[in-house]
């Protein structure tokens, strides 16, 4: 009956839908997703107007006919082009792009215009065929296409050189000079010129009047993309300057003074600055465009340049020189300005920017006032994820093109399947690939995708067509054993297919042969999913099954430990109660009625209870093996049952357990027992499944796989610091790889009072792909429904079995490293007992050959598993990258999110052999040679006080250094040995948006949420100055929610968010806010519901009141500012990494 | 005392005593040419509804090395009140309560009438009876199901105090804790390991944790029975409890495949038993009650693999050393009984299966520990089911018919020493003035452990003389012998018998005739035939033979008169006269001939012929054959192929089987359906007279024979044909009339062949 009540409140149980509708809305719009784009866009437009009026794109977009969607489109492009300059930089590609797009007739698609000006050539390319369909709209833009197309080809090239430049963020000196250039710019543009010549030649009349529109400015930049860029450039670029001297950031001085004022618009209100738009388009000109387009000039404008932000004194001693200099220039504090504040969203940004500058210009002076480096003038995560959202946000994400780079994860969008997996599957930490291994070494940029096979997807996007070859199984490549999958080549009027990963051509089966039209497409081109999308699945034969046998429906046992703190904590009785009713939420298969799962139940402490449940029992049956040294399974047939069938059998067994163990007196428990059973239980019913241990302490008892306390504080910070992430007994490693060739995945929920040594007990699950949940310190009242919302979810999830895993790339590159939940018996193949949606996998390539330019580079990633209802299938995802000879595009095609989420994987696997800091080094200096191989090579020569950051990376800093400064990485006092090895072990797991948010928590106003509209209140950075003591913040990392409340806050809002009238007494100790019958209750309960949605996890809640023990371990979690175990603040880590970065250069 | 056969029998019924040789000759040279060794048959609980037993303890010889019981052969002064023991000849004072003893007024030990007595005596707490159940589940629905009611059927019959506990096992072994509400529970064990008493103690959560040890006995033992209790409860509380658990037994579920054995862990579940009771009960009378359907296929003790291709061992394996698990598997089986009798409980083994159960391997657990051993076609037959009951028989008192760790203690006087003991008892070591360096079964000890018994036990026990000849025993002494039986009663009393025989020295020289005539024949065959029992264990077939043969040939030496070389002046007394006879169906019997009978078959045979009384023995060694005709009322017949005659019905009982034959007419008579004319009642009657007596039979016997109803050329005949003595073969059918029995197709020498052989051979000069 709970579960029913549950089903209610918590649609977990109902329909995973509503849960995902909930994540969308809130955190985007707002409102509902159809709202949602409307709204967007009519904010988009805006501002767009305002900036684009200058811009050429609206003559375009008239032309085209879709002007709206053109113009977000064209901002998107823009970002991609001004990779350095944030808010600036993309600015200005936006209206490149909206050229191109609005060549390409691809504005009303918005794909083409997502992909950054010089994608966006290549995109058009591929378009063509799948968007054609669409294309009858627009009939013209057929022609228009191929002819940019070839247009494009050229241009790329210079867009990209410019693209660097631009990418390139000056500071100080740099920017000086810079701003001058800008300024007169325009001259520049003269030299941009050519390029846009080029353009406009392909471009032909549409370009022209692009160009035209924009006249001064844009000309330079007229080409197309570039066009766009300068614009952005000038000013975006600047952003990111640091002067060099971190604390004496003189330069950010001004930034403070002025900054400050300037940066309120960009966050607060960025949008009505942007609309400004006129001074924008002022400035642009003026300064960063045209510097851009001048590669000469570039230094100035382009580059985001962090000025003197170096923490030493003696730092701002040498730069001492270029900061003064800087000041003085306006153009500079634009960049500035514009570069940090504003992310993505150029046009806000900018105009946010510009006003600065001017303040800029006039605070130079006062630099000498804080030595600090200003915040607000470095890179802002906040920013950068509101542009995103504001201008990827409303558009359809379309994967036919190749190369484009996804909207941020905490984007909301729309995916449109047209030939490659959507980024709900794939991402990659850059979608342009160096052609060579040099490049790669060079630029030290890993080359990963992370990848999660299964993921949820929203419900309006279709879930992957399952196809079915028939008895001869999918059509696969001779040599290499690719699927067949859109990039397949059919040739031979389509009785052979060439392999688009290793070339070899292979015969097309007689009862899969179609013949070819014109364009030598296949004529079922749309009627088969493997040719015309990214993601679908093969029905599986009985070739690729378990000893050539198709599997049997998998099954679901729960192991419960009976010990005497699980009893006594009321834990037993709860789980058992909640049993009852979960059992009838098991996955099913699309619209099975009943589940094909079959369930078991295991109790244990010493030794082992298995329970007989058979239908025909008048009373269940228990069990007990004592003998745990050679574990086995004692019944077979009653031990896994149809729920249905059992039901009042089973109902009775979890009526009794708490009865017949109330008394227990037996303390000691076993673990690796618990695991074999599990095994040989599916063993013996030959079928995959997954086990639900419920574990509260260290396994003493003598047993194989028992342990000892072997925590010990004392190594934290030495060379022994690793054993304590590694296991003490090899045991568990056998056991795993046994689990793993059974299909057995072991789902681990632990409730710890005490060290229990997670590193070793979650070695099975961790290779089995399972999941582990901690509750320390478990108490009934408080963290009940944590946990129940965590099993159910759990145990409802959608979850495959006995699932392998392979990454097929195109020749040139190859998957060598994999980070996750799995094991490998071989390096190819990802094994994984489970594998469920939220589960993740990391993939790291590295060349082992060239790449071309014109063929790309392809991932396929296939997933052979058991479905939840017994069938055998496999699930293809494709994705095709785009290949570059210059290092340019490599940076403007990254994605800082993934490369986080692959460097913290790696991280956290790296302390298993090394000591912790060497690993922090490692990944510092990593990062160092990735920013300074930027510097060097695509970047506007410059000061060497100047930082300037690649705009796709500009947040690299800042999330590298939550990485860091992370509980396993850098303990606290306070963080166990458990704690650490846990977090490890979920961390590997998790996907991008997981990794965003638990590195870069999310801090929420409440006071300033609206009361009456479904949104979230903007975000704020995570830094303690941000937080006003008569606010109410919300924050959250996926694991744990913090409600903040200030001891100023309104009395009114305390009684209507507590129940209690004044501050004081409001209790620390809640887990849940009151239930009370006020908007602002309601709407602060309606977000925390909406956050708990949108996590894999169910968050604790945690009310931390100002000034109270608590706030300690809130201000763990805002990671800008300093931590108290010594983790940097982003200020001067950003200052530590300039003089990392200069001592390379140097 | 008129002849030696009354002698005999008076001896027999008072003592429960048979001696080969009731004039013992008196010295160690002349009794060992007598051939037939100095020994006896005892039956230490012979029902005896006239022995009234005495309610203290028995008076003991005060001499350390001695300890005889009071008994009526002693010198008693009834004025110094002193005693002498006649074995040592130590002078004893008689206990105080003794004080008012006389000539006329003796207590019941010294009265010649009770040379058997027995005292009940209070030691140790008392401890009911203990009964484990140890199921195979790997049956056929229909056996298991059978089972269960034979199983759900004797909890009534067992004492409502006695404790049982129920062990199945199939693939896995469960012992079942019988006193839970709701659900039903039970610990299992892999069928494939072995454990240590203490492994399936500590895992049993019998085993106490060391602290409340240390705190103090009375804790101890006030949780011990608790523990225990989960596992063996008295009938009255969990009747119904277990009542439903037997019920619910299911099938093995463990799959089968085509072509495979179930895998039946029958070793481990013993071992179980055996630890569990090991550990809860020790010295207290248990019994462990093995039911299985098939051969153990897997784990210690394992007698053949699971493959159906493999046969399971026949005796032609085992002479061609083909056997794979047999060794391993008997000593297997020989560890835990040895485990069980040094813990005084036994194991009984019901199985029922067409094939071989493994009974070779596992005999001795049964023999060692004085458990029954029953084979039977299925659990679904009357033979099992009756049998089954039978066990929980009462006695003339109302006891059962059981008594438990019994220990059986032997005293001679000085002349005689003690060889050793044939029956379901283990050595108990007491090594003693009085045991012989010369072991004839199980020797070099003057007691034995007999951990289960009934009163129908019978124990061969041999005995040296080793009187010198040049030191002659003076004229009219007597050698004496004491049995001293402690028990424990089915009542759960602690019991002691005593039973102490003398018997006349002669000297062989001057009076053979003496010896001769107090010759038993039955019990020398007896005896003679459990030596050579005893021998197959170990032994080739054929050497067993061959030392019978030649004992038989020394015996007829030395008694036969006849003159030498010359075989048909052969002659034997009638005391010995019998004696050829049964040395001939010995011969013949499954008990040394393993052809045609597989080696469980054999074990069984063995086994029971082991512990049955001298009646049952000869019954064995020499079928019953009994005739029904019109011509007269039913005769016993020669167990001879010309006793087949077309008009009788013969009813022959070889103890294991009780065949009813009908003749040729007979059958056709009875085809025709004359029983039911009226007019031929008699011939109804005679048709039933058989029958009835059968009955008789199956009534009272343990365990009940196999009942063969058959005609004339009926394929069940073979169990007549193959049993008679072939006196009318195909290669001598002509040579006889025509009229008379029914030729038997075999090549086996008749006993008139084997006679003349044996005439030839003892009055041959040359041997």
């Amino acid at each position: 009956m709970s579960v029913n009540q549950q089903t209610h409140t918590g649609p977990p149980y109902g329909q995973p839908q509503p849960g995902y509708q909930g994540y969308q809305q809130p955190a985007y719009g707002g409102q509902p997703l159809p709202g949602v784009p409307h709204a967007q866009y009519g904010a988009y437009n805006g501002p767009v107007p305002g900036y684009q009026q200058p811009v050429p794109p609206q003559g375009y977009f008239p032309s085209l006919g879709f002007p709206s969607k053109g113009s977000p489109v064209s901002l998107n492009s823009d970002t991609s082009l001004a990779p350095n300059f944030i808010g600036s930089v993309r600015a200005p590609s936006t209206s490149g792009t909206s050229l191109s797009s609005g060549h390409l007739g691809y504005s009303p698609f918005g794909q083409g215009d997502v992909q950054n000006g010089i994608p966006a050539s290549t995109a058009p390319m591929q378009r063509p065929p799948t968007s054609q369909p669409f294309l009858p709209g627009s009939a013209p833009v057929p022609v228009s296409q191929t002819s940019t197309f070839q247009q494009y080809g050229p241009p790329p090239a210079g867009v990209q050189q410019l693209s660097n430049h631009m990418a390139g963020m000056t500071i100080g000196s740099t920017s000086t000079s810079a701003p001058p250039p800008a300024g007169l710019g325009y001259g520049p543009p003269t030299s941009v010129p050519p390029v846009s010549g080029s353009f406009s030649a392909t471009g032909s009349g549409l370009y022209t009047p692009y160009t035209a529109s924009q006249g001064p400015p844009p000309p330079s930049v007229s080409q197309g993309l570039p066009l766009a860029q300068p614009p952005f450039s000038g000013q975006p670029v600047s952003t990111q300057r640091l002067p060099t001297q971190v604390p004496g950031f003189a330069p950010p001085p001004s930034s403070t003074g002025i900054g400050p004022s300037s940066y309120p618009p960009t966050t607060g209100a960025p949008r009505p600055p942007a609309m400004p738009g006129p001074p924008l388009p002022g400035q642009t000109a003026a300064g960063p465009p045209t510097s851009q387009p001048n590669h000469v000039s570039s230094p100035p404008p382009p580059p985001s340049t962090l000025s003197g932000p170096h923490p030493g004194p003696p730092m701002s001693g040498l730069h001492g020189p270029p900061p003064p200099t800087h000041p003085p220039q306006p153009g500079y504090q634009m960049q500035q300005n514009g570069s940090f504040g504003q992310v993505r969203g150029p046009q806000p940004n900018y105009g946010g920017a510009y006003p600065g500058t001017p303040n800029y210009g006039s605070q130079p002076g006062p630099p000498p006032p804080p030595k600090r480096l200003d915040p607000d003038s470095i890179p802002s995560p906040i920013q950068v994820i509101e542009d995103d959202r504001s201008n990827r946000g409303s558009e359809p994400f379309v994967t036919g093109v190749r190369g484009q780079v996804p909207p941020l994860v905490t984007t909301n969008f729309l995916v449109k399947d047209q030939g490659n997996a959507s980024p709900r599957y794939i991402r990659c930490t850059s979608y342009n690939i160096p052609c060579t291994s040099d490049m790669a070494k060079q630029s030290q940029v890993p080359l990963a995708a992370v990848i999660k096979p299964l993921a949820t997807l929203p419900p309006d996007e279709t879930l992957p067509y399952l196809v079915d070859h028939g008895e001869s199984g999918p059509v696969r490549c001779n040599r290499c054993k690719a699927y067949m999958c859109p990039f397949m080549q059919f040739i031979e009027g389509g009785r052979r297919f060439q392999c688009c990963f290793c070339s070899c051509v292979t015969e097309v089966p007689p009862h899969y042969f179609q013949h070819l039209d014109h364009t030598g497409k296949r004529v079922d081109f749309y009627d088969r999913p493997e040719l015309s999308l990214g993601s679908y699945e093969f029905l599986a034969t009985v070739d690729y099954c378990k000893n050539n046998k198709f599997p049997s429906p998998p099954a679901f046992i729960f192991m419960i430990d009976v010990s005497y703190n699980a009893v006594k904590s009321g834990l037993v009785r709860l789980i058992c109660e909640e049993l009852k009713s979960l059992l009838d939420y098991l996955p099913r298969e699309g619209n099975m009625e009943e589940s094909a799962i079959r369930v078991g139940f295991v109790t244990y402490n010493k030794v082992l209870h298995f329970y007989n449940v058979k239908s025909s029992l008048a009373q269940p049956q228990m069990m007990v093996v004592s003998d745990v040294a050679d574990m086995f399974v004692p019944l077979l047939d009653g031990f896994l049952v149809n729920v249905n069938e059992s039901r009042t059998v089973i109902v009775s067994l979890l009526d009794q357990i708490p009865e017949m163990f109330a008394d227990t007196r037996e303390t000691e428990t076993v673990f690796g027992p618990v695991i074999q059973a599990g095994l040989e239980a599916l063993k013996a019913a030959e079928c995959a499944g997954k086990l639900f241990i419920f574990h509260t302490s260290l396994p003493i008892a003598e047993a194989p796989g028992k342990l000892k306390n072997r925590d010990d504080k004392k190594l934290i910070n030495t060379d022994k610091e690793k054993t304590l992430f590694q296991p003490q007994t090899s045991f568990y490693n056998n056991l795993a790889k046994d689990c793993v060739a059974q299909g057995c995945c072991v789902d681990l929920f632990l409730f710890p009072n005490q060290y229990l040594d997670v590193a070793t007990l979650g070695i099975v699950t961790y290779q089995t792909g399972g999941s582990i949940y901690k509750y320390a310190y478990f108490q009934l009242e408080t963290d009940q429904d944590r946990f129940l919302n965590d099993l159910r979810r759990d145990v409802q999830k959608e979850v495959g079995f006995d699932a392998v895993m392979r990454v097929r790339t195109s020749t040139g590159i190859r998957a060598t490293d994999f980070f996750g939940a799995f094991y490998m018996s071989n390096t190819t193949d990802v094994e994984m007992a489970g594998l469920d949606c939220d589960k993740t996998i990391t993939v790291e390539f590295k060349h082992d050959d060239k790449l071309s330019e014109d063929s790309g580079a392809l991932l396929q990633c296939a997933l052979l598993y058991t479905s939840c209802a017994g069938q055998r299938r496999l699930r293809i995802h494709n994705l095709s990258l785009n290949c570059c000879t210059q290092l340019a595009d490599l940076y403007r095609n990254c994605e800082t999110d993934t490369l986080i989420n692959y460097l913290a994987k790696y991280a956290y696997r790296g302390v298993l052999n090394s000591p912790v800091k060497t690993v922090r080094d490692a990944l510092i200096n990593q990062c160092a040679q990735i920013l300074a191989c930027y510097r060097k090579n695509c970047a506007s020569p410059s000061s060497a006080g100047q930082l300037i950051l690649p705009e796709c990376m500009k947040l690299l800093p800042v999330y590298l250094n939550c990485v860091l400064k992370s509980d396993v990485l850098q303990p606290g006092p306070e963080v166990t040995t458990d704690d650490r090895a846990y977090i490890r072990q979920l961390v590997t797991s998790m996907d991008v948006a997981e990794t965003n948010v638990f590195f870069y928590p999310r801090l929420l106003p409440l006071t300033k949420a609206d009361v009456d509209s479904d949104s979230l209140p903007a975000a704020i950075r995570n830094s303690e100055e941000r937080l006003s003591k008569g606010d109410i913040y919300l924050l959250e990392n996926g694991l744990n929610i913090f409600v903040w409340v200030g001891v100023n806050v309104q009395q009114g809002l305390i009684q209507n968010l507590f129940g209690v009238s004044s501050f004081s007494q409001i209790s620390s100790t809640l887990n849940t806010l009151p239930v009370l019958e006020n908007p602002f209750s309601k709407k602060v309960r309606s977000i925390v519901d909406m956050l708990q949605v949108q996590r894999s996890r169910y968050m604790k809640l945690i009310i931390v009141k100002q000034e109270d023990k608590l706030e300690m371990l809130f201000k763990h979690f805002l990671v800008e500012d300093k931590s108290l175990t010594g983790g940097a603040s982003y200020v001067d880590f950003l200052c530590h990494m300039h003089k990392e970065i200069r001592q390379l250069l140097s | 005392m008129a002849t030696y056969l009354e002698f005999i029998q008076q001896n027999e019924e008072r003592d429960g005593v048979r001696f080969s040789w009731n004039v013992w000759p008196s010295s160690r040279l002349e009794a060992t040419r007598m051939v037939v060794p100095l020994a006896c048959l005892l039956t230490p609980l012979k029902e005896r509804p006239d022995l009234p037993p005495l309610q203290y303890e028995p008076v003991l010889c005060s001499r350390p090395t001695c300890k005889a019981v009071l008994n009526p052969l002693c010198q008693v002064d009834y004025r110094a009140k002193l005693w002498a023991c006649n074995f040592c000849f130590q002078r004893n004072q008689f206990p105080p309560a003794y004080a008012g003893i006389s000539e006329v007024n003796q207590p019941a030990e010294l009265m010649p009438q009770f040379s058997t007595i027995e005292y009940i005596v209070q030691r140790g707490p008392q401890t009911p009876l203990i009964f484990l159940y140890v199921v195979d589940t790997c049956l056929e629905e229909e056996d298991l199901q059978a089972l269960k009611e034979s199983l759900q059927m004797s909890l009534s019959l067992l004492p409502a105090d006695a404790l049982v506990g129920l062990i199945t096992f199939g693939r896995m072994v469960q012992v079942h804790e019988l006193s839970c509400e709701g659900i039903s529970k039970s610990y299992v064990f892999r069928g494939t390991k072995d454990l240590t008493a203490k492994q399936i103690q500590d895992m049993l959560g019998l085993s106490r944790p060391a602290v409340p040890i240390q705190q103090g006995r009375p804790l101890q033992t006030q949780e011990q029975p608790a523990i225990s209790s989960r596992f063996l409860q008295p009938v009255h509380k969990i009747d119904m409890n277990l009542t439903d658990l037997l019920g619910e037994l299911q099938r093995d579920p463990w799959p089968v495949t085509q072509g495979k054995r179930p895998l039946r862990s029958t070793g481990v579940a013993l071992s179980i038993a055996v630890g569990l009771l090991e550990g809860t009960f020790p010295n207290t009378g248990a019994r462990i009650m093995l039911f299985t359907g098939g051969p153990p296929t897997q784990g210690p003790g394992m007698v053949v693999g699971d493959e159906l291709k493999t046969p399971i061992r026949s005796w032609h394996d085992i002479e061609k050393d083909n056997a794979r698990f047999m060794k391993k598997a008997t000593k297997h089986y020989e560890t835990l009984a040895n485990r069980t009798a040094a813990n005084g409980h036994c194991i009984d083994i019901y199985a029922c299966a067409l094939d071989q159960t493994g009974l070779l391997e596992m005999k001795c657990c049964a023999n060692l520990t004085g458990g029954h051993m029953v084979m039977g076609d299925s659990f679904n037959t009357s033979l099992f089911k009756q049998t089954f009951q039978r066990v929980f028989n009462k006695g003339f008192n109302g006891d059962f018919r059981m008594a438990f760790g019994a220990s059986l203690e032997v005293k001679t006087s000085r002349e005689l020493k003690i060889a050793g003991a044939i029956g379901p008892c283990v050595s108990l070591n007491a090594k003693g003035p009085c045991v012989s360096e010369n072991e004839l079964g199980i020797g070099g000890t003057s007691q034995w452990k007999i951990c289960s018994l009934d009163p129908s036990t019978t124990l061969a026990i041999y005995f040296e003389v080793v009187n010198q000849h040049n030191a002659p025993i003076p004229q009219g002494g007597r050698g004496a012998v004491q049995f001293v039986t402690q028990y424990q009663h089915s009542s759960t009393q602690k019991r002691i018998r005593v039973t102490t025989i003398a018997r006349n020295w002669a000297d062989a020289q001057s009076q053979l005739q003496h010896i001769e005539a107090a010759f038993d024949q039955e019990a020398a065959a007896v005896l003679m035939a459990r030596l050579g029992v005893y021998r197959a264990e170990s032994e080739e077939g054929p050497d067993v033979l061959r030392w019978l043969d030649r004992q038989l040939i020394r015996l007829c030496q030395k008694f036969g008169q006849y003159n030498k070389d010359d075989p048909n002046s052969f002659r034997l007394s009638e005391s010995f006269s019998l004696y050829p006879q049964f040395m001939f169906h010995l011969r013949r019997s499954p008990f040394l001939q393993v052809f045609n009978n597989s080696p469980d078959e054999s074990s069984y045979y063995r086994h029971h012929f082991a512990r049955q009384d001298l009646t049952q023995s000869l019954i064995m060694i020499q079928p019953i054959l009994y005739a029904y005709s019109f011509h007269g009322p039913p005769e016993p017949v020669l167990l001879d192929s010309s006793s087949i005659l077309p008009d009788r019905i013969l009813l022959m009982d070889t103890f294991f089987q009780i065949v009813i034959y009908l003749g040729e007419t007979i059958a056709q008579w009875q085809k025709a359906g004359y029983q039911d004319m009226p007019e031929y009642e008699n011939f109804k009657h005679l048709l039933q007279a058989p029958l009835d007596d059968a009955q008789e039979i199956l009534q009272t016997r343990f365990p009940m024979p196999r009942y063969i109803h058959t005609e004339h050329g009926g394929s069940q005949a073979r169990f007549l044909l193959s049993k008679v003595n072939p006196s009318q073969t195909h290669n001598n059918l002509y040579a006889w009339g025509q009229e008379s029995g029914a030729p038997i197709l075999t090549d086996d020498v008749s006993l008139q062949v084997f006679m003349d052989h044996l005439k030839k051979l003892a009055v041959s000069s040359a041997s």
